[in-house]
């Protein structure tokens, strides 16, 4: 089944509201997906600062010498423990902290990476999920959030949503592909690295490819409706925008809000009954086959 | 006149009472209040009672019912009146995906716009939409009388039986043996009660098209033996 939340803030006074509103939306998702649970957010960024967050099943014992390590081998940054996962905020060079993590710290996984991205995903129930990382007192721009019921691949917590595979871009989906394995390995033939069997790990990385040989994100979704076979509601994150798509069929739901303080996105309705002045919102069901984008940049 | 304030009651405790009323106890009003999306509100009512949902609904609302009058004085998520045998149901809003899907009986009006695969496998109840329909609407639909003051989506009546569709706006694509068919006299009694049983005045019947089935799908021939 799976559940997908999103909140794209327009009012920056909400801001500091976006945590706990994006929690509140997720928990109300658990019924769709019990397995595990996922958010990303997007903060301020600060300039000439990369933040890397990462999972490892034992953070407190792996990540406590994270900071001094990076120091000594010449990568400056801090590290803030969360639960499971951690927060690199770092000035070095991105490529020498993945260098550095995957030969120091081989059994630590990389959520995301991107100068406003975290993403924090974890197997159990979207509450626990919440509260473990303190997403309440998250404060962003925009986010999204994913419960998930595996149907394609295993409940593990690199199978949680929100899979990201460029630096500030994220994706949930609702529903199943039916060409991932194809897609896959025309992918890996392209040079990229997978890390799990899970279908929307291939859609990402499909829209990542498109993207880095040139296209926007508008395009790269365009150009998905071709070449992705089977069911989907997808909610796609950047560094400044938030995009929807459905399928042609478009059985997967979708119920999305729209205030002069915000954008909503909702598997189902009961999911933004919370949200400031949602009586007077204008309420709608995006149409199949159609990419709907929302960007900070582009309003500005 | 009972009131349900959904915020503070459960939803088993509102369908509980709703089900509890004896037969023949035709006098009984209930008020529902802050459904707030909930699902499954009011759902498999076997009396005639009449219910006022104050708010909007998630999914399934007033499905099985049989017999009673419920107003949803808001939106209605996916399945509204699914399923239905008898009664009416009015959304004054919009209602989502596969609205009065393979509903048996009664009455079901949408004064807003209906989603995608509106009235899918009907099989006798009426349906009017004053608004728009999405994509794949009355898909398989075997009786029953759709009746649309809007436009129609893609795929309209795809792989239809013998329900009857009549369009007031544009259909955007017929689907799979579903072709138009001439409005005749009888056509136009439909439509005309149907209109008036939904409240609508200032309508001329003749603005309508009616499509139905070709026939030659769900109708076995001997040539397509091979076929099988």
């Amino acid at each position: 089944m799976c559940g997908i939340v999103g909140l794209f803030l327009k009012d920056r006074r909400l801001d500091s509201s976006l945590g706990s509103l994006l929690s509140d939306m997720l928990v109300t998702m658990s019924d769709r997906g019990p397995d595990s649970a996922g958010i990303a957010v997007y903060g301020k960024p600060t300039l000439g600062q990369i933040k890397v967050t990462v999972q490892s099943p034992q953070a407190e014992q792996d990540l406590r010498s994270l900071a001094g390590d990076l120091e000594k081998a010449g990568l400056k940054s801090s590290v803030e423990i969360k639960n499971t996962h951690a927060v690199i905020d770092t000035t070095a060079d991105l490529a020498m902290v993945r260098v550095f993590l995957a030969s120091r710290y081989p059994q630590v996984r990389i959520m995301s990476a991107g100068e406003s991205i975290e993403i924090y995903k974890e197997i159990g129930l979207p509450k626990s999920v919440v509260d473990r990382f303190g997403i309440r007192q998250v404060s962003g721009t925009h986010g999204i959030g994913h419960t998930r019921m595996a149907t394609e691949s295993a409940v593990t917590t690199l199978g949680a949503h929100p899979f990201s595979t460029g630096l500030d871009q994220c994706l949930v989906h609702n529903g199943s592909l039916s060409n991932h394995n194809n897609l896959r390995r025309e992918l890996v033939g392209e040079g990229i690295a997978f890390e799990t069997e899970n279908d929307t790990e291939v859609a990402a990385a499909y829209l990542t490819a498109e993207m880095a040989k040139g296209k926007n994100l508008r395009e790269a979704l365009a150009g998905a409706l071709d070449d992705l076979d089977g069911f989907f509601t997808f909610v796609v994150g950047t560094k400044s925008g938030f995009g929807v798509l459905r399928d042609p069929i478009a059985c997967k739901p979708a119920i999305m809000a729209e205030t002069d303080s915000y954008v909503a996105f909702g598997s189902e309705y009961r999911v933004l009954v919370g949200l400031p002045d949602i009586e007077r919102a204008r309420v709608w069901e995006p149409e199949p086959a159609t990419v709907y984008f929302w960007d900070h940049a582009a309003a500005a | 006149m009972p009131t349900f304030d959904l915020s503070i009651s459960s939803l088993r405790e509102l369908n509980t009472a709703l089900h509890q009323v004896e037969e023949g106890n035709n006098d009984i009003h209930f008020d529902i209040l802050n459904p707030r999306g909930h699902h499954a509100v009011a759902v498999g009512i076997a009396a005639h009672l009449t219910v006022d949902i104050k708010g909007s609904v998630g999914y399934y609302c007033a499905g099985m019912n049989d017999g009673a009058d419920i107003v949803i004085h808001g939106s209605a998520g996916p399945g509204v009146a699914e399923n239905i045998m008898s009664g009416t149901v009015v959304v004054e809003g919009d209602a989502s995906q596969y609205a009065g899907a393979t509903g048996h009986g009664g009455l079901l009006v949408i004064r807003g716009n209906a989603s995608s695969r509106c009235g899918i496998s009907m099989k006798g109840l009426d349906i009017v939409v004053q608004g728009n329909i999405g994509h794949m609407s009355a898909f398989m639909a075997q009786a029953g009388n759709l009746v649309v003051l809007g436009n129609a989506g893609d795929a309209l009546g795809d792989s239809i039986y013998e329900a009857h569709l009549f369009v007031r706006g544009q259909v955007k694509s017929l689907g799979s043996d579903c072709i138009e068919k001439e409005m005749r006299p009888e056509h136009h009694d439909i439509v005309a009660n149907l209109l008036r049983r939904a409240g609508i005045s200032g309508v001329d019947t003749a603005e309508f098209r009616r499509y139905g089935s070709a026939r030659k799908l769900y109708n076995f021939h001997v040539d397509n033996a091979d076929a099988y």
